[in-house]
């Protein structure tokens, strides 16, 4: 008697394996270019050179001067904002997809071709859920409570350079503008918990509040140590202090922007709720967290807070301590040779700027990387052992590398030879570290499955 | 030790409160009585060489024949690996024997249980209260003249067999399906059959 | 009807009671715990159980001995075998049947298959409640194995119905010895890949060392049976103190908690005895297949056993631990009553006195590490 197995699953066809990678590459790419375009020339000096020579007036007179900037101005946020979506997006597909392999299985990979579209397919999903708001809730403050978060979210792309022209503005202040940005995802947290009229939603909201700001001491204090050896709070400023090759980054030239950088990522990883830090919000996994009585868009709202702060997080740590966009090779002459006097800028210059955002992209993708496999690695830390964490130990060392760094500096405008020869020194430390762990990996890889890596199941 | 010598052993403390050692052939217990069951237990636990520190069981058993609750005690000592059964018969109308909590704590959920199940009261207990059913639950289920109520907070506990409900709700969609589509009229009477007329 | 009676919650202090589950997305089951806390610290949490009662004890005297072995299985769906054995145990001894040595031995590998299965899924869900999800799949995976390896034997993946009165339902498939082996050759290398993954990881450790630890006075005193009572230093192992089946013949190392990440007792020890009892048990197996005799896999059995009156207790050291059938009978064909005395039951009994003090974090460390299942609790 035949036996009636489930049918295998046809393989993906073509047409949709194309469509994702269409989607997969074309989407984020295309985001990226139109911010390479738009940025450099909607900066003022451009937007008044075009109303001079391709228009024919006055920029000093001329009524619409003001609303073309401004209109420059919204379409630039728009695409930001899709930027941050997107992202945002596309690493609940990445987590998951690396979740599922890490754990011995496959994760998404019916939603498109390996399950690309799922994202959309979810960002979907929670448009068209229910739209419940709790008969109890403080309604005002129910309804904007996540938009509190979205605005301080979305608000710190305005300072991050992704590329050496490619910045919505350039603030003079622009490190401690994103710091204290970043302070309102805070209020609405707790907003959201407040007007949830659920006492467990309340205590998660203090909670995650509780630690969210205590781990901004640590990185506000950590982020002093770039700051100190750029000279400038301006994220610009601070990336071009830096040079492209590795001995030449923030982290490697001084010893405690080395211990610096750890723990600004702590701090980071902590604000953002992510694991081994996310207790308050996997406390849910019992009772509820702050955001346990949204859903559908609200919800999503928070959900696309916390997935696209891996992009700022990691943004943020690549600018301050890994160089930002800066190219290895391409020294600050050559960018000003590469520009000419043209009122508008050459070809070349435009290929070098877009390597400058590869150049980033590639970077902060890296360090996001890191983050979801710290997450799918790590247990949780009980709330109590990461508020002894972040007072008794992260605050005074990030102190300590803050005094450090003023006397190596003061070291180093005596001898600048030394931060040359500790970039060299901590480069070649970070390389032999990076081979001991690829060594170790592969050494567990042996010890469980036999004598050979085994890739065909990819 | 052997569980005759803790018999004997305990014979010797409590004299007419503890009774014979059953026959052997099943797993051997004894009858204590029920006032007396807490000097018992305490002193099993307590007495050196004796030291059944873990009461392994504390059940109950019900006898409508002989019209008792027999409250089971299975007793062990890890250290000195024996152990004996004690048995203490309560009427059935009010069954009731002191608890034994204050010597194993083990014993505190197990009598609840047995509460539950039986409604045997266990005064001296702390918190004797219904463990398995809900708090509101009338009656004693492993008793055996447990009568099943009509229902619980109106969810019935009777239900139409599923096949005579399904034949039923198959009637009725038929009887639908004939009301919505009349049948055709029923076809003339057919002509004459084919007997063959070339007879002629 | 006595009512469950809280205390005024003391509202300056801003208290509140809560209910922990009776859903909650952990393998543990249905159970409810009703929690005074002031979010942070309990003052108290108390075990609400009952949502699983399906009154086994009950339909055990109606259905017939040989009839109420699947319902055993129901009993400890994770573990499943050693309640059938228990119950197996306690009506031979009542019907006084032998059971066939062979059969013995086939008891003894699929019950100490079970128990690494069920150790995998308390293990990885206990990871999993802590946090680190990652070591749940593995555990799963691994058990994907052995579930292969006992449908190929019985039929079923979770709920066996294996074990007859008199001896097992079916023999060794042709194959099944070499790819058991084949599967503990590939097991034996799982415990480094687990340790090193998370048993030594450090946040794990803090968050499990020293967390309720339950002294051994306490332990013998409350009834905990199992690894729970190995772990607070309790050196009891009913296989080897007090052998029953095939055990006398099988060499086995019993892990005794040592406080490995803090104090003897606390949730790491229960945890980490659980881990090394696994590996134990692929030895045992091992030496079970080596050992395996020739014979009868089940006794003859009338098809509706009448045994004499009487009473027994049939004990098993299950994965839970001591798992006991009080078997009654009254000379009939059915039972007079059946009492599965399980060890989860006497566990939640524990949790209303170790709770207070605790933060609510530690709550889950330690129901996770008491390796509770709502069916052995509920019956």
């Amino acid at each position: 008697m035949p036996v009636n197995y489930a049918p295998l699953p046809k393989r993906t066809p073509r047409w949709l394996v194309g469509l994702t990678w269409a989607i997969a590459v074309g989407l984020p790419v295309s985001l990226l270019v139109v911010l390479l375009v738009l940025l450099p020339i909607t900066k003022p000096a451009m937007i008044d050179g075009f109303i001079l020579h391709q228009l024919g007036h006055d920029p000093a007179v001329w009524p619409w001067r003001d609303l073309l900037a401004a209109a420059a101005l919204v379409l630039i946020g728009a695409v930001v904002f899709g930027w941050g979506a997107v992202f945002g997006g596309v690493s609940t597909w990445l987590e998951r997809k690396i979740a599922g392999r890490m754990q011995s299985r496959i994760g998404p990979n019916r939603a498109g071709a390996g399950g690309y579209l799922v994202w959309m397919a979810d960002a979907l999903k929670m448009l068209l859920k229910e739209d419940l708001v709790p008969a109890e809730a403080d309604d005002l403050l129910f309804r904007a409570a996540p938009y509190f978060g979205l605005v301080g979210f979305l608000l710190t792309f305005v300072t991050l350079p992704f590329g050496e022209g490619i910045i919505v503005a350039d603030l003079g202040v622009g490190a401690f503008f994103v710091t204290a940005i970043t302070a309102l995802v805070v209020v609405g947290i707790l907003v959201a918990g407040w007007s949830s009229n659920s006492k467990w939603a309340l205590f998660g909201g203090f909670r995650s509040a509780a630690q969210v700001i205590s781990y901004e001491i640590p990185a506000g204090i950590s982020l002093m140590v770039p700051v100190l050896m750029a000279g400038t709070l301006s994220m610009q400023g601070i990336i071009r202090a830096q040079g492209g090759a590795p001995w030449n980054w923030f982290v490697f030239r001084n010893p405690a922007a080395f211990v610096a950088f750890f723990i600004f990522f702590t701090s980071q990883l902590a604000e953002a709720n992510r694991t081994p830090f996310d207790l308050p919000e996997a406390e849910s996994e019992l009772v509820a967290g702050y955001h346990s009585e949204y859903s559908g868009f609200r919800f999503g709202l928070f959900f696309l807070v916390e997935y696209g702060s891996l992009w700022v997080m990691s943004a943020l740590a690549i600018t301050l301590f890994f160089g930002g966009w800066q190219i290895p090779g391409f020294h600050a002459d050559q960018w000003v040779a590469v520009r000419g006097t043209s009122p508008f800028p050459p070809p070349a210059w435009w290929g070098m700027q877009a390597a400058s955002m590869a150049v980033f992209a590639a970077k902060t993708y890296t360090l996001v990387l890191v983050v979801l496999w710290i997450r799918w690695t790590l247990p949780r830390i009980r709330i109590d052992q990461m508020m002894n964490l972040c007072w008794k130990y992260l605050v005074p060392a990030a102190f300590a590398c803050f005094l450090f760094t003023l006397l190596w500096q003061l070291l180093v405008s005596a001898v600048p030879r030394v931060e040359l020869a500790s970039g060299i020194a901590l480069s070649l430390v970070a390389l032999v570290l990076v081979a001991l762990f690829l060594k170790q990996t592969r050494d567990n890889i042996y010890s469980v499955a036999g004598d050979r890596i085994d890739l065909s199941n990819w | 030790m052997t569980i005759n010598e803790i018999h004997e052993k305990l014979k010797a403390e409590l004299g007419e409160a503890v009774g014979p050692l059953s026959d052997p052939k099943a797993d051997p217990f004894c009858v204590v009585k029920a006032d007396r069951i807490v000097d018992a237990c305490r002193f099993l636990r307590a007495t050196p060489g004796l030291e059944l520190d873990f009461c392994e069981d504390l059940t109950a058993v019900d006898w409508p024949k002989r019209n008792v609750i027999e409250v089971v005690y299975h007793l062990y000592s890890y250290r000195h690996r024996h152990g004996i059964v004690l048995k203490v018969e309560t009427d059935r109308t009010s069954p009731s024997v002191p608890s034994v909590e204050g010597v194993w704590k083990a014993a505190n959920w197990m009598e609840r249980e047995v509460y539950d199940l039986f409604g045997v009261a266990f005064p001296g207990h702390p918190d004797l209260r219904r463990v398995l059913l809900p708090d509101d639950w009338e009656g004693h289920p492993l008793r055996k003249d447990y009568q099943e109520g009509e229902g619980y907070h109106g969810v019935p506990n009777v239900r139409e067999n599923p096949l005579v409900e399904l034949r039923r709700l198959d009637q009725i969609r038929i009887a639908e399906q004939a009301k919505a589509n009349p049948p055709a009229p029923a076809p003339a009477a057919p002509a004459a059959p084919a007997a063959p007329t070339a007879k002629a | 009807m006595e009512k469950l009676i809280l205390r005024r919650v003391d509202r300056r202090n801003e208290e509140m009671i809560l209910n922990f589950g009776p859903q909650h997305p952990s393998t543990h089951g249905v159970i409810n715990f009703i929690v005074e806390t002031d979010g942070e610290v309990l003052r108290k949490a108390i075990p609400d159980v009952g949502y699983l009662h399906r009154s086994i004890e009950k339909i055990g005297e109606m259905v017939g001995y040989p009839g109420f072995m699947p319902y055993t299985d129901r009993v400890d769906y994770l573990a499943a075998m050693f309640a059938n054995e228990g119950y197996a145990i306690a009506v031979e001894r009542l019907l006084k049947l032998q059971v066939p040595k062979r059969a013995q031995y086939l008891r003894a590998i699929a019950c100490e298959l079970n128990r690494i299965a069920s150790h995998l899924v308390s293990i990885g869900s206990m990871a999993m409640d802590i946090g680190a999800v990652t070591p749940f799949p593995y555990a799963l995976r691994e058990r994907e194995y052995i579930n292969d390896l006992i449908e190929a034997l019985c039929g079923a993946r979770l709920t066996y119905n294996y074990l007859r009165i008199g001896g097992v339902a079916y023999d060794l498939p042709q194959g099944w010895r070499d790819r058991c082996l084949t599967f503990l050759d590939h097991f034996d290398s799982l415990l480094q890949e687990w340790d090193r993954l998370i048993s030594f990881n450090e946040i794990y450790e803090r968050r499990l060392g020293g967390v309720a630890v339950i002294s051994r006075e306490q332990a013998i005193d409350y009834g905990l049976v199992g690894p729970n009572l190995r772990a607070s230093g309790v050196d009891w192992d009913l296989r080897r103190d007090a052998p029953y089946g095939a055990y006398a013949d099988f060499k086995f190392d019993v892990p005794v908690g040592k406080g490995w990440a803090g104090v003897v007792g606390d949730c790491y020890d229960r945890y980490y005895v659980r881990v090394l009892e696994m590996f134990a048990s692929a030895k045992i197996v091992r030496q079970a297949l080596e050992k395996l005799p020739e014979g009868e896999i089940q006794v003859k059995v009338p098809k509706k056993p009448k045994p004499e009156a009487g009473e027994t207790m049939g004990r098993v050291e299950s994965a839970r631990g001591e798992l006991a059938y009080y078997v009654v009978s009254d000379g009939t064909d059915r039972a007079h009553r059946v009492r599965a005395r399980t060890g989860s039951f006497l566990a939640m009994g524990i949790i209303e006195d170790i709770s207070p003090g605790l933060m609510v974090a530690d709550l889950v460390a330690l129901i996770a590490s008491l390796d509770v299942v709502a069916p052995e609790i509920d019956r």
